[in-house]
C-alpha cells in the first residue's frame, strides 16, 4: 500500500507558527526513538555495571579484622584485602606495626615489601616509598601510600581508615 | 549528511544496493500478511544474538553453570530480564519460523526457481531447533538436565550409530558437566557460525527472486496484480512489525520471567510432568502414542521411522510439486500440508493435555 508515502502537499505548507506535518512526525519518531533507547539501554547499562557497583560497596568498608594476625612474626609482612584493594600489614623487627595500601600510586602495580629493606620499591617503574610512613620518596609516584590505623589485640589485628 | 552519503556511495556503491532493494517488488493481495513472518523470525534472531552476548558476560559453562545462571537470575541487576528475553525470543523465533515455513508451503513458494530458498530455510529451522535444544541445557537445573537426558536417549534407540553418536554428544553415558561444556560450544560458537552465512544466502535468494504469489493470484492477469517496491514501502511496514515483535518480547519477558529450577542432581528422580520445550512436543507425543500401540523398541523405531519419512517428503516437496500450474500433484501437496499442520497442532495440544 503506497498511500502512506503519498504526500499531501497542502499539509506540508507551514502554518502561521511554522509547523508542518512532516516536522511533527519527525519529532514524534525521534521522541519515540529516545524512549526506546532509554528503555532498552538502561537495563543493559545496569546489568553490565553490577560488579562495579558491588565493588564500590565493598570499597566502602571502614575496617577489617585480621584473625590471628597478632602472631605475625617480627620482620615480616602480611598481604590482605582491605575491601576490594590489596594492602599490607608490616611487623618490623623493632616491634613496630604499620599498615599501608599495597597499590602503587603511580600506575597501580601491586607493591611488595620485605623488612628490613629501607624502602618499598615498585617493580614497575622504580617508584620508592618509606615503609614506616608510606611517603613517596623517589621515582614517579605522585602521592604517598594510604596509611591505615593498626590495633593489635589478643587473637586478632584490626586495621581501619583514619 | 549528504557529504557522508556521497563519500560512502563513491566507495561502497550504496546507490546500487538501494536500487537492488527497490527493484524487488512485494505483491499485494489478501494473503500479504504472511510475508511478514520471515522478517519477524529475523528480528528474533537479532534479539537472540544481543541478549546471548549479554548472557555471555556472566555465564560460565561446565561445573559452575548452575551457579552462574543463579547469579544472573537473582544477583545481577536486570539479569532475570535479559535471561527471560533470551528465552521468550527463542520461543517466538521458532514460532515465527514455523509460521513462515507453512506460509511458504501453502503459497507454493518452494516451486522453481525458489527451491534453494526452501531447502536453505529448512536447514535454518533445523539449526534453530538445535539452538533451542542446546541452549535449554545450559542452566543445568533439574528440568533442563532431565529433558536433555530424555532427548538424548531417543538418539540411543537408533540401532548401531545411535549410542555411539549420543555418547559423543553427551561426552559420556550421562548428561553431566562435560555435556554442558560441549553444548555451550555448539550453542554459542558452532551454530551461529553455520547459521549466519546460511541466513545471508537465504536472504539474498529472497531478494533475488522476490516473493512468490499464492495460487489464489494465478488467475489474475500479471498486469493487474498489485505490488509495492520492497524499499522503502514494504520495509517501513516490516520495521513496524519488528517494533511490535520487540514490544511483545519485552512484555512477555517482564510479565512472565523465565524460571530457574533446582540444581540438577544425578541421583534425584526425574521431576513429575517432565516434558520438552513446546517445539519438540509434537515429536515427543507421536513417540508416546506409537509406543502405546507397538510396545518396546520396535514401537520407537516405527515412530521415529515414520517421523523421518514424513520429514523427508516434506523437504523434498519442490521435486514432487515443482510445476507452476495447478493440477492433481498441486492439490495433493496442498492436502499433505494441511495434514502435516493438523498433526503438528493436534499432537502438540494432546501432548500438553496428557502431562
Ligand atoms: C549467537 C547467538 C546466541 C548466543 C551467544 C547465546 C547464548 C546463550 C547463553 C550464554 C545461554 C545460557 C544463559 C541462561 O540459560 O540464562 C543461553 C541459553 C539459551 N539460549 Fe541462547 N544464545 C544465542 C542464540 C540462541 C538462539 C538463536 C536460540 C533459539 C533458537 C537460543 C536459545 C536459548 C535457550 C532456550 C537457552 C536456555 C536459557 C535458560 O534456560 O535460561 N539461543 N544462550
Ligand atoms: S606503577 Fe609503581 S612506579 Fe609506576
Amino acid at each position: 500500500m503506497s498511500e502512506a508515502i503519498v504526500e499531501d502537499n497542502e499539509q506540508l505548507q507551514p502554518d502561521e507558527e511554522g509547523f508542518t506535518r512532516r516536522g511533527f512526525v519527525k519529532v514524534a519518531i525521534g521522541g519515540m526513538g529516545v524512549v526506546y533507547a532509554g528503555a532498552i539501554g538502561y537495563p543493559i547499562y545496569r546489568y553490565l555495571e553490577t560488579p562495579v557497583e558491588k565493588e564500590a560497596s565493598e570499597a566502602a568498608v571502614k575496617a577489617v579484622d585480621l584473625k590471628d594476625a597478632d602472631k605475625l612474626p617480627a620482620g615480616s609482612t602480611l598481604m590482605f584485602m582491605f575491601g576490594s584493594k590489596p594492602a599490607m600489614l608490616i611487623h618490623f623487627a623493632t616491634g613496630e606495626w604499620v599498615s599501608l595500601s599495597a597499590v602503587c600510586q603511580h600506575l597501580g602495580c601491586i607493591l611488595h615489601y620485605q623488612p628490613p629493606a629501607p624502602r618499598i620499591v615498585c617493580a614497575c617503574h622504580g617508584g620508592q616509598y618509606d615503609p614506616h610512613t608510606g611517603e613517596n620518596v623517589a621515582g614517579p609516584p605522585p602521592r604517598p601510600l594510604r596509611k591505615y590505623i593498626v590495633k593489635v589485640l589478643p587473637g586478632h589485628v584490626t586495621v581501619s581508615k583514619a | 549528511m549528504d557529504k557522508i552519503r556521497a563519500y560512502l556511495d563513491e566507495r561502497l556503491g550504496l546507490e546500487g544496493l538501494l536500487e537492488f532493494m527497490s527493484h524487488k517488488k512485494v505483491p499485494i493481495h489478501r494473503h500479504s500478511f504472511w510475508y511478514y513472518w520471515g522478517g519477524i523470525t529475523l528480528i528474533c534472531f537479532i534479539v537472540q544474538i544481543l541478549t546471548g552476548i549479554l548472557l555471555l558476560v556472566y555465564y560460565r559453562p561446565g561445573q559452575g553453570a548452575y551457579e552462574s545462571v543463579r547469579s544472573i537470575t537473582y544477583d545481577i541487576n536486570f539479569g532475570w530480564l535479559i535471561r527471560s528475553a533470551h528465552n521468550w525470543s527463542a520461543s517466538l523465533f521458532l514460532f515465527s519460523a514455523f509460521t513462515h515455513m507453512f506460509s511458504v508451503y501453502f503459497m507454493k513458494a518452494y516451486r522453481a526457481p525458489r527451491e534453494l530458498g526452501w531447502w536453505s530455510g529448512m536447514i535454518l529451522l533445523a539449526l534453530g531447533m538445535l539452538f533451542g535444544f542446546s541452549g535449554y541445557l545450559l542452566p543445568m537445573d533439574d528440568l533442563a538436565a532431565s529433558a536433555t537426558k530424555v532427548g538424548m536417549a531417543m538418539l540411543d534407540i537408533l540401532p548401531k550409530v545411535g549410542p555411539w553418536a549420543a555418547d559423543l554428544m553427551r561426552g559420556g553415558v550421562t548428561v553431566g558437566d562435560p555435556t554442558v561444556q560441549r553444548f555451550f560450544a555448539l550453542h554459542v560458537v558452532v551454530l551461529p557460525m553455520i547459521f549466519m552465512p546460511l541466513l545471508g544466502f537465504h536472504l539474498w535468494l529472497v531478494q533475488k527472486h522476490g516473493n512468490a504469489v499464492p495460487p489464489s493470484e494465478y488467475d489474475t492477469p500479471v498486469e493487474e496484480r498489485k505490488s509495492v517496491p520492497f524499499f522503502p514501502n514494504f520495509m517501513i511496514k516490516d520495521l513496524a512489525m519488528w517494533l511490535i515483535a520487540l514490544n511483545v518480547i519485552a512484555m512477555l519477558a517482564s510479565l512472565f520471567p523465565f524460571q530457574l529450577g533446582e540444581q540438577a542432581d544425578p541421583l534425584k528422580p526425574a521431576p513429575p510432568g517432565i516434558h520438552p520445550e513446546w517445539y519438540f512436543m509434537s515429536a515427543f507425543q507421536v513417540l508416546k502414542i506409537v509406543g502405546k500401540i507397538i510396545p518396546g523398541t520396535p514401537g520407537e523405531v516405527v515412530g521415529m521411522g515414520g517421523f523421518t519419512l514424513g520429514l523427508i517428503l516434506w523437504v523434498l516437496i519442490p521435486l514432487y510439486d515443482g510445476k507452476t500450474e495447478s493440477g492433481v500433484k498441486a492439490r495433493n501437496a496442498h492436502y499433505f500440508g494441511l495434514l502435516a499442520l493438523g498433526v503438528l497442532i493436534i499432537t502438540t495440544i494432546w501432548g500438553y493435555a496428557a502431562l
